[in-house]
């Protein structure tokens, strides 16, 4: 309530030494942060050899079709595209998937319930790296090489943990009294998982939703093993591909880097909420 | 009678809403993550390509040559060394700068979000844009080395520099996130143990060592633990800087397994290596949590 009070063992007013050598050192990361992404984005809009005196300072001529050049390039549509689609098909899977094993587990006892939980989340314990090779070849063997559901339902598998755990904890919070009532009433528990708990449960599924597709969308190792074809890349293997066309025409990939990166940021700036909140406490819970 | 009888129907329904609940995350979860760590192991034992089915079974020489191989050291070498940095530089930074932030003034949210934006970029994309700032020719340090009449390094094209350089990239990338994890903590810290110490007289550096730090201590430990989980997972940021090289120098144990186990096709030698490392995340998870979280 009375914060402003509070807090004030750690907060100087004014100019006292303590403040000015705070704000130097704040001051000393946010360049060190912001340095190398604010010319990445001003990179984008100089020529090469502008870029090669002058990497740091504003463009002194704005080249603003390299920008224009890849926006209208049918290839930066299709790897955000194919991005797109997995990061959604991974989404809508995992959260259903998710919150139906979440559901059970929250609100119904049975034998080896406990043990059942503790198997699922295993998968915390380690990386998707570990298994690689023989998931390369259980993906083969059940021809979904190459496709998008080759990359979707592993990713999906290794969410199911993380996902699990933080919807757990929310459908146990929300009050008992409902689903007793509701049973009384004939209500069966699918229903009341359709009808009650899902629309009560749109901010951690939100969340939940937000942080997959985040991963989804930043992931690289099981699309570089699952996939071969051009047409099928997510962004991150795209560009990778771009980088080794192009290789020493920076100006082109550094602004290829800043429009592939902006989708995430403009994700950042409208769900930073429920990104912090979800990588953070699935942090802790984990 | 009917009671019986309800409560019967309760448990049929209970039994056919597991039943159906259950299986599509348990299948998912054994079909792609518990059968492949079962199938590593079996494969390890092989010499094979992938494809037929392996026949050449060689015991346990898959772990003699994982051992036997230098760039493996190397890479072993490589995570720890990403363990001491996390613990030595990030861990520090991380929570000097969630102390300062953790207060309310104009601003301190907006640097909050600058500071854990590179924690939502991806390791690709983070990838690219240092090799840009460490590129010899066209790069933010060559540009500061010129300025100063100065010959550009490559850092990313010698042995001796590649995975120092990678390391400055893995504190820019994840101490955001480490930051928020404790800014988190320090929020839902009790205010009144602050104020006590403030009215005995304590210093705020004072407060800081006896108070603050100590009530934070699940978290540092908690944010060591991903330190160390995520070190034994890096490969993405990798790729991008140096593909483990030059000379195999800058390999962590994920980018060895997928330049000598998958890009090979060397099924038997990479489902080794892959074993080992899950090994090691699964001996460190438990023990860790039995003895240096156990309070909690």
């Amino acid at each position: 309530m009375s914060e402003p009070a509070t807090s004030a063992p750690f907060s100087d007013d004014g100019f006292s030494p303590a403040a000015i050598s705070k704000a130097l050192y704040l001051l000393a990361v946010v360049l060190f942060v912001t340095t190398p992404l604010i010319a990445t984005v001003l990179g984008g809009f100089k020529s090469l050899g502008e870029l090669r005196t002058n990497p740091f300072g504003l463009p002194s001529v704005w080249e603003w079709s390299n920008y224009t050049d890849i926006l209208l390039s049918r290839r930066y549509w299709q790897l955000l595209g194919n991005s797109f689609v997995i990061a959604t098909l991974t989404v809508v899977l995992t959260l259903i998937a998710a919150a139906m094993a979440a559901f059970v587990f929250a609100h119904l006892h049975f034998f080896g319930r406990d043990m059942l939980l503790n198997y699922l989340t295993m998968g915390l314990l380690f990386p998707a790296a570990t298994a690689i090779l023989p998931m390369f070849i259980k993906v083969r063997d059940l021809g979904l090489l190459d496709s998008y559901l080759g990359v979707v339902l592993p990713q999906v598998a290794f969410a199911l943990a993380m996902s699990i755990l933080l919807l757990r904890r929310f459908f146990k919070d929300l009050p008992t009294e409902l689903l007793e009532a509701a049973l009384v009433d004939g209500c069966s528990y699918p229903k009341f998982f359709r009808y009650v708990t899902l629309p009560l449960s749109r901010p951690i599924l939100a969340t939940v939703g937000t942080i997959t597709f985040v991963h989804s969308w930043n992931s690289y190792l099981i699309p570089l093993v699952m996939l071969n074809s051009d047409s099928l890349y997510p962004w991150p293997l795209g560009i990778m591909v771009y980088q080794g066309e192009y290789s020493t025409e920076w100006h082109l990939i550094l602004a290829f880097i800043t429009l592939t990166i902006l989708p995430t940021v403009l994700l950042f700036l409208v769900a930073q909420k429920h990104i912090v909140a979800g990588l953070t406490a699935g942090a802790v819970k984990g | 009678m009917a009671a019986l009888a309800g409560r019967r129907g309760a448990d049929i329904g209970k039994l056919s809403t597991i039943l159906l609940f259950l299986p599509p995350a348990l299948l998912l979860f054994t079909l792609f993550v518990v059968l492949p760590v079962g199938e590593a192991a079996w494969y390890s034992g092989f010499n094979w390509n992938g494809f037929g089915s392996p026949t050449n079974w060689i015991g346990l020489d898959n772990y003699r040559f994982v051992f036997d191989n230098r760039a493996f050291g190397t890479a072993f070498k490589n995570n720890l060394l990403i363990i001491v940095v996390s613990l030595v530089i990030q861990l520090p930074l991380a929570l000097s700068l969630a102390i300062i932030l953790a207060d309310r003034f104009r601003g301190a949210v907006v640097l909050r979000m600058v500071f854990f934006l590179p924690y939502i970029l991806a390791e690709i994309a983070t990838g690219l844009i240092f090799s840009f700032v460490y590129d010899g020719d066209y790069g933010l340090l060559a540009a500061i080395y010129k300025s100063f009449g100065a010959q550009a390094p490559h850092l990313l094209a010698s042995p001796q520099t590649a995975f120092a350089a990678i390391l400055v990239v893995v504190v820019w990338k994840y101490f955001g996130f480490h930051m928020m994890l404790f800014i988190a903590a320090l929020q839902s810290l009790d205010r009144s143990m602050l104020e006590a110490a403030r009215i005995d007289g304590a210093s705020r550096w004072q407060s800081l060592r006896y108070v603050v730090i100590p009530a934070l201590s699940p978290t540092i430990r908690l944010s060591a633990f991903f330190a160390i989980v995520g070190s034994l997972q890096l490969f993405d940021l990798v790729m991008p800087l140096t593909r483990g090289g030059p000379s195999d120098s800058s390999h962590t144990m994920v980018s060895f397994l997928y330049t000598f186990g998958i890009t090979r096709m060397r099924v038997g030698f990479g489902s080794a290596v892959g074993v080992i490392l899950f090994l090691i995340c699964v001996v460190f998870a438990f023990t860790y949590k039995r003895w240096i979280m156990r309070d909690e």
